[in-house]
């Protein structure tokens, strides 16, 4: 059984079916009838063309599911003869459902679940355990993210709908049919933002369950990438894969967490740091600017440098000027903090760290780290500790608690 | 998304605005209340935020290790604690305002006289896994 297949078959089967006439959440319903049974089929009987096989049965569950609704026989019918579709609209079903799956009347939560469903092709038990909530819980996200977009986003239609033919001697009932609402085409460069949002939020959440987050994060913002021409895509699937190439040296064996200065770099995937570098390039050469290309630009100085020393510190502080001009993001201006305490010693950092909210996540992290190497050990230890208490993660507050008791120990000796 | 604890105490939170215990309630007034615990938690399971619920007995024992090769000793039941937990649900949501309000809608289960308990609520945020972006 080629899962990766189905996977990467699935938002090409469900833009055929909604480009055909069938709503999304209609679409979507049939898909997944249609890989069950590929499921069960195709180990003892491998099709041919599996999309193919898969538009084929997917269209047979729709229609079966919409006859019930007798109204509509009619026009099902008609479309059911239309050719197959070719490459480019493929593509352009695929691209389509990106943003249909980003859509703004979605909460974050449910624009994840849906695009890991509808673009990623994942099940929803594996999606609910990547997320460890109840595989009922996750059925039920996905279902109202699939309401709220039938009641709010319209029909995907392509961009010439067909005309309908309605006629005073139709079936009983559809004369009464509402008209379908006007589908509301996509304001490309807004919605490209939220798409990337979503799958940043994919790729952030990381390893859980069967499931590696990250991973899929980034085959779905390169298959974004091959369809579309956005320097923001491209910069945001940079910065995937310049922090992807050092996760393995990013935690211990033991799961403690290890702090970029002292990371094992020959643990680092220098193929995929090429890789993400040539992409950044690449993006930035077009000099439209966006966040995205500016922290991979900053990712890429960090995996650049061989040993630590060598990091360009003063050029990682211009990228974050440019990212605070461009979000003014007070977590940006915390890491430019800092990086000023690195490129121009602790006490410029830490005067930069005096104009930021103390309540800012990590502001105190960061106060104890600067005043460590400003010489000033006890104030250092106390703010780690106070620190550990507001880590939002358990590899986070354990290496803080270790490094207030590095310092105690120290003292106590 | 973000994992919180709704917590709730047999005692240690502050006094609720209706503080009849529930064993001065009437029959119809404990099922009210279970039934709108139910309820929620069936709602918050339509809206995919529902995560766990669960309640504990207020009977318990203090157990702690006594050395190489000793069985562990215990202590109890828990007479004098300050701070008994009465149970929690576990909710996965969208942001910390979206954990508050469903706190508040979870203190107003009814209680004596069918009234809203008010009841203090204590929301704990989970700790989580690291993130994958961390410069």
């Amino acid at each position: 059984m080629d899962e990766a297949l189905l996977r990467a078959l699935t938002p090409i089967v469900i833009g055929i079916l909604c480009r055909r006439g069938a709503d999304f959440a209609a679409a979507e319903d049939a898909v997944q009838d249609a890989l069950v049974e590929a499921v069960r089929v195709w180990p003892d009987d491998p099709p041919r063309d599996p999309q193919g096989w898969l538009v084929t049965v997917g269209w047979r569950k729709f229609l079966d599911a919409a006859r019930a609704d007798a109204a509509r026989r009619h026009r099902e019918e008609r479309v059911e003869s239309e050719p197959a579709p070719g490459p480019a609209e493929t593509a352009d079903d695929t691209l389509r459902l990106y943003f249909l799956c980003a859509h703004p009347s979605l909460t974050p939560a449910s624009a994840v679940a849906l695009t890991l469903r509808a673009v990623g092709g994942l099940t929803t038990r594996q999606i609910a355990r990547a997320y460890l909530v109840p595989e009922a819980t996750m059925a039920q996200r996905i279902s109202r993210a699939k309401r709220t977009l039938s009641g709010e986003a319209g029909l995907p239609k392509s961009p010439t709908p067909r005309p309908s033919t309605r006629t005073g001697d139709g079936l009983p009932g559809e004369a009464g049919l509402p008209k379908s609402p006007t589908p509301r085409p996509s304001t490309r460069t807004g919605d490209v933002g939220t798409v990337l949002r979503v799958l940043y939020l994919v790729f952030n959440e990381g390893y859980s369950g069967d499931v590696d987050l990250s991973a899929e994060a980034i085959r779905l913002t390169r298959q974004l990438a091959a369809m579309t021409d956005h320097p923001e895509v491209a910069g945001l699937l940079a910065l995937m894969l310049l922090h992807h190439a050092r996760r393995p040296a990013r935690t211990a064996p033991d799961g403690r967490l290890v702090p970029l200065a002292e990371q094992d770099r020959g643990l680092w995937d220098t193929r995929m740091i090429a890789e993400g570098i040539g992409i950044l390039q690449a993006a930035l050469a077009r000099d439209r600017l966006g966040e995205f290309q500016a922290q991979a630009a900053i990712a890429a100085l960090h995996a650049d440098a061989q040993r630590p020393e060598e990091t360009d510190w003063p050029q990682i502080v211009e990228w974050y000027d440019e990212l605070v001009g461009l979000t003014g993001s007070p977590v940006a201006r915390l890491n430019r903090a800092v990086a000023v305490g690195e490129a121009d010693g602790p006490q410029a950092g830490l005067a930069a760290l005096a104009d930021l909210d103390p309540s800012l996540p990590r502001h105190t992290a960061a106060s104890a780290y600067l005043h460590e190497r400003a010489g000033d050990p006890a104030t250092a230890a106390r703010l780690y500790v106070l620190a550990a208490r507001a880590a939002p993660n358990l590899p986070e507050r354990d290496h803080l608690t270790r490094q207030a008791a590095r310092l105690n120990t120290g003292r106590r000796g | 998304m973000a994992k919180y604890l709704l917590l709730k105490h047999y005692r240690g939170a502050p006094e609720p605005t209706n503080c009849v215990p529930m064993d001065r309630w009437t029959p119809e007034e404990v099922a009210d209340h279970i039934r709108f615990m139910h309820d929620f938690a069936a709602r918050l399971e339509g809206t995919g935020e529902f995560v766990d619920a669960q309640a504990l007995s207020p009977e318990g024992t203090f157990v702690r290790y006594d050395g190489e090769g000793r069985p562990p000793v215990t202590d109890g039941p828990f007479a004098e604690t300050k701070d008994l937990i009465a149970g929690w649900m576990v909710i996965d949501v969208d942001d910390y305002a979206r954990a508050l309000e469903l706190a508040g809608e979870l203190s107003a289960a009814p209680g004596a006289g069918g009234k809203p308990i008010h009841e203090w609520l204590e929301v704990r945020p989970f700790l989580t896994a690291p993130p994958a972006v961390t410069d």
